[in-house]
């Protein structure tokens, strides 16, 4: 499909400066839309959390959500941003069917949050990120294109929109220019994202997954010359569903943009929609300066104008700040400074948490984060979050394992059946028959086939020589087909030999 | 003729209800009757709904016989201009592209107007969503003025104003954007208020410009529009902009009728060139009465009015080219898709549709407001118009530091004939400009019925205004001049209408 030529990253940062901003969209958590009383839950059968409102029946008016203006504020105070004495919302005109009003009510020159800025850390360094602002929006509704092969409008036999989304509260962070060593760009990219879902996961005001769209990130980038002050063509890539997908969307448009500078040719100014299986960015709808969105003040709602007082209580209700966090964790659980960069590199933080509050000591809650389920979300290309994995199963596995009901090698099969949507760790457990035999009867008959099976073992083990017992461990478990207690088979070989 | 149920005023219904001297069936039957006799000559209705303003109305006898607490306009039957939602009847806003559309839910008006047991007798005819001054732009064909039907009844509320003048409805609500409620009652011998913007609740009502809008009585008292107001107003947490104070004390204020030293302003700027003489005249008395009265009459001016008709035809196109883009016939109303194309596309349907279901005054406007919002010219004209509406609010708050009610004809002229000037939008908007300045400022105004102008023996009407959430000024100082006019006419003014013939 993808017909560009593209750089190596290596070489495009070493003839070319990215400069890169960020747009994060929030969707937030409020139990009501932004401007009606509808529901908001995630999944529900599609127009069924519609009122004449978000639907913009002929004559329907908004009002706006106090609770999302609180969360919109307490988001701004966590990116250390002013809060607008006075704001207003603003018009968007354009025509889209997944809109109702064929407007987005939004904030245009007057967002509720300005100038703010958050440091993020790669591999050890810091890195601040300058936040120009955060306005309160309402979400569109969903156009589904049916046929066709794309899944695009284009070719499309026909199209259906959901409008239970349309309505939703959503925050759009917008950042200034991330001046950053090009080589870094993209793990700063991710890092900030990947700070921003954990800042305002902490603030409760949003589920901030990726995967269901409640963040979403949009890469905006351009290249620049070395040594040249002259800004390229921009191109804005959407459809950025993971924290791995923003680090190689950068890499990718770095590597695209160069391909064409080279050439001689000139980047044309679009959406592009990054594409998980492939890694690449595909065109959308071209977009320039051109586009007029004739914004105005919205005169159906009033100027929001939080007091000052109503600012302060609220900044005294922020959780601590990250960093603060983040230090406070690392001594609680006893992590090496590798091991808290890794954490929070694979943005397992929140699940180690939530994984030790279920009960799980830290280096067990590690273990399968880091390890096990980072290997999974690489191979599936999601975040960790996503696997569809629960930092309480993850904790009620390791209990398991800790009750000697299974083992190491059996969570792994537990893990899968629980991803696999067959039930509970418990019922998975059951229902695969994956508990390890610790019955000494039926144990110790296999320990006796073992101990037949290699009659040279066993003479080594009878002369003190215990450092092959691991061999009739290992037969034993192999006719049992892993689901046995190896502590109590060796315990049981030694027994019968000693 | 005063045993006829239709010639009674809202407020004589509501007495003769209460004492059970009619009953609300006998009251709706006369007026449906009225209405299929009258209406085919005059077109005030775009729906009539017999069968649900007769079963209001035995609801309502059925709850008085028992001995029900009931509101005061209790069975006394409305007319509600089709740009109001209304559960379950047609609400098309005069236009073709929501022919056919039920709404599956109340404007806030509509549902306290039900709540209050207000027989709903139907839909009004109006100017395509209320974008025009005579009623000529209904997409469903024009209303005529009871007083000529070769005339047009003003606009865009033409309907209302005409089922009320035409004694089709005792009560009637309009809603008024420029002047559309108050150019009407003017022109078709009626009163007409418009209530200061954010007095009565704007939910359900179709926008056409957003900080403009207001809806409001149609009646043919001063009383009876201080019952009516009084019903429909009050704040309504679905519309932000709806104020949160009690409402204006406006049915005392109508009983009390009383100009004793009351300090009147006439708006220098709104007479003289472009004013009909017989409107100059008719209004140069009705001020006479209000002095021989005791009020304290001064001349005053509000300089910046000149800018006010510029400012209003960019701001009102300008919020309605964003408020009519939600007809895209993806939704609700009518769909056209675009002829000679095989598998169009959404944005082919959407442009087609509204191609087809938009009428020429209305793709004017959003074509106007399209442009005066562009990027590069916002500033100028956007930016520019809601300075005129800081500077004018400045200036009519400096007059009322003085008069507690300024007064002007409500139109220069009376009402023209039929197609006079649908060719000329410009002589069209040209009507409004004594009735604009109060919506650009958000004030509350009021047209009385003050006599027929010499030249044409039309009606001409008297426009009071008063400050922001004041309204009751507006009912007091019109209830006197009305009690007045009436003793000097030995009538009303609507008895000397020419009888109109049955159509069947």
């Amino acid at each position: 499909m993808s017909t560009d030529v593209l750089v190596p990253f290596d070489e495009a940062i070493s003839r070319y400066d990215p400069v890169m901003g960020l747009e994060i969209h929030i969707e937030l958590n409020t139990a009501t839309k932004m401007f009606c009383g509808c529901p908001t839950e995630f999944g529900a059968e599609p127009n069924t959390q519609v009122c004449p409102v978000c639907l913009a029946l002929p004559g329907a008016l908004p009002v706006v959500n106090a609770k999302a203006v609180e969360s919109a504020i307490r988001m701004g105070l966590a990116l250390n941003c002013s809060i607008a004495e006075w704001c207003r919302f603003a018009r968007k005109n354009y025509f889209y069917p997944d809109m109702p009003k064929n407007f987005q009510t939004s904030q245009y020159d007057e967002p509720i949050a300005h100038d703010g800025w958050v440091e993020v850390e790669v591999e050890g360094e810091t890195f601040r990120i300058e936040i120009e602002r955060a306005h309160m929006e309402e979400d569109t509704g969903k156009a589904l294109h049916v046929g066709g092969s794309t899944g695009r409008i284009h070719g499309a036999d026909f199209s259906l929109v959901d409008y239970n989304r349309a309505g939703i509260p959503l925050i759009e962070i917008v950042t200034r220019t991330i001046e950053v060593p090009p080589e870094k760009a993209p793990a700063v990219a991710r890092a900030y994202v990947s700070y921003v879902r954990d800042l305002i996961g902490g603030l409760g005001v949003s589920d901030v997954r990726m995967d269901q769209g409640s963040l979403r990130a949009d890469v905006n980038l351009s290249l620049k010359p070395k040594g040249s002050d002259v800004l390229g063509t921009r191109s804005e890539t959407k459809n950025v569903n993971s924290f791995r997908s923003v680090e190689r969307a950068v890499r990718f448009e770095i590597s695209r943009h160069a391909g064409i500078l080279d050439a001689g040719g000139t980047v044309v100014q679009e959406t592009r929609h990054f594409q998980e299986d492939t890694g690449t960015t595909l065109s959308g709808r071209e977009k320039s300066d051109a586009d007029d969105y004739r914004y105005f003040p919205e005169p159906d709602l009033a100027p929001v104008s939080p007091s000052r007082e109503w600012v302060e209580e609220l900044r005294a209700t922020l959780p601590e700040p990250p960093a603060v966090r983040r230090a406070r964790l690392q001594n609680d659980w006893g992590f090496s400074d590798l091991d808290m960069r890794d954490t929070i590199g694979a943005g397992a933080l929140d699940l180690i948490v939530a994984t030790v509050e279920a009960g799980t000591t830290p280096q067990a809650a590690k273990k399968w984060w880091l390890g096990e389920m980072a290997r999974r979300a690489n191979e599936t290309g999601r975040d960790l979050d996503a696997l569809g994995i629960t930092p309480a199963q993850v904790a009620e596995i390791q209990g398991l394992i800790d009750a000697k009901r299974i083992n190491d090698k059996l969570a792994r099969s537990v893990f899968d059946g629980v991803i696999a949507g067959e039930g509970t760790p418990e019922e998975v457990v059951v229902s695969r028959k994956l508990e390890v035999v610790s019955d000494d009867g039926a144990l110790g008959a296999a320990v006796d086939r073992a101990i037949e099976g290699d009659p040279d073992a066993a003479a080594k083990i009878r002369s003190g020589n215990l450092g092959v017992a691991g061999a009739l461990i290992g037969a034993v478990m192999k006719e049992m087909r892993g689901q046995a207690d190896a502590g109590r088979v060796r315990e049981l070989i030694l027994e019968k030999l000693s | 003729m005063s045993s006829d149920l239709t010639r009674k005023t809202a407020d004589e219904l509501a007495q003769s209800l209460a004492s059970k001297e009619v009953s609300s069936v006998e009251v709706t039957q006369a007026l449906v009757d009225r209405i299929g006799s009258v209406d085919g000559s005059i077109h005030a209705f775009l729906h009539v709904d017999a069968e649900g303003a007769l079963a209001t109305a035995a609801d309502i006898d059925d709850r008085r016989a028992k001995g029900e607490q009931l509101s005061y306009l209790a069975g006394v039957p409305i007319a509600v201009k089709d740009v109001l939602a209304t559960r379950g009847m047609p609400t098309t806003c005069g236009s073709k592209i929501l022919d056919g559309w039920i709404p599956p839910y109340d404007a806030t008006v509509t549902a306290k107007i039900r709540s209050a047991g207000l027989p709903i007798l139907g839909k009004t005819n109006m100017d395509e969503f209320a974008m025009g001054s005579s009623t000529e732009h209904s997409a469903y064909g024009p209303t005529h003025n009871p007083w000529d039907t070769t005339r047009i009844p003003g606009g865009s509320g033409g309907g209302s104003a005409a089922a009320v003048a035409a004694f089709e409805a005792p009560l009637a609500i309009g809603t008024d954007t420029g002047g559309s409620i108050r150019q009407p009652g003017a022109l078709t011998g009626t009163v007409g208020v418009k209530p200061t913007y954010g007095g009565v609740s704007r939910y359900g009502l179709v926008a056409m410009a957003s900080s403009l809008d207001q809806a409001g009585p149609v009646t043919r008292t001063v009383l009876d529009a201080a019952l009516l107001h009084e019903l429909i107003a009050g704040h309504d947490p679905m519309d932000s902009t709806s104020i949160p104070d009690a409402v204006p004390a406006v049915v005392a204020a109508a009983r009390r009728a009383d100009v004793k030293g009351l300090r009147v302003g006439i708006v220098r700027e709104l007479g003289g060139e472009g004013f009909q003489p017989g409107v100059e005249a008719r209004f140069t008395e009705a001020v006479e009465l209000l002095t021989s009265a005791g009020a304290e009459v001064v001349e005053v001016s509000i300089p910046s009015i000149s800018y006010a008709l510029g400012a209003y035809y960019l701001v009102m196109p300008s919020e309605a080219s964003s408020n009519l883009a939600k007809f895209d016939a993806m939704r609700y109303g009518v769909r056209v898709p675009p002829a000679g194309v095989d598998d169009p596309s959404a944005e082919q349907v959407m442009a087609s549709s509204r191609d087809a279901g938009f009428g020429d005054e209305v793709k004017r406007r959003i074509i106007l407001g399209t442009y005066a919002l562009s990027s590069g010219y916002y500033d100028a004209y956007y930016g520019s118009a809601q300075k005129v509406r800081t500077i004018l609010a400045r200036d009519f708050d400096a007059a009322f530091a003085d008069v507690d009610v300024l007064v002007s004809p409500t139109s220069p002229t009376t009402a023209y004939p039929l197609g006079d000037k649908l060719d000329d939008p410009l002589a069209m908007y040209l009507g409004d400009i004594a009735t604009i300045p109060a919506n650009l400022v958000g004030i509350p105004g009021l047209s009385l019925p003050v006599g027929l102008a010499d030249e044409d023996g039309l009606p001409v009407g008297l426009q009071f205004l008063a400050p922001q959430k004041a309204d009751d000024r507006l009912y007091n100082a019109a209830a006197a001049l009305e009690q007045l006019l009436e003793q000097k006419w030995g009538g009303t003014l609507l008895s000397r209408a020419p009888e109109l013939e049955a159509t069947r």
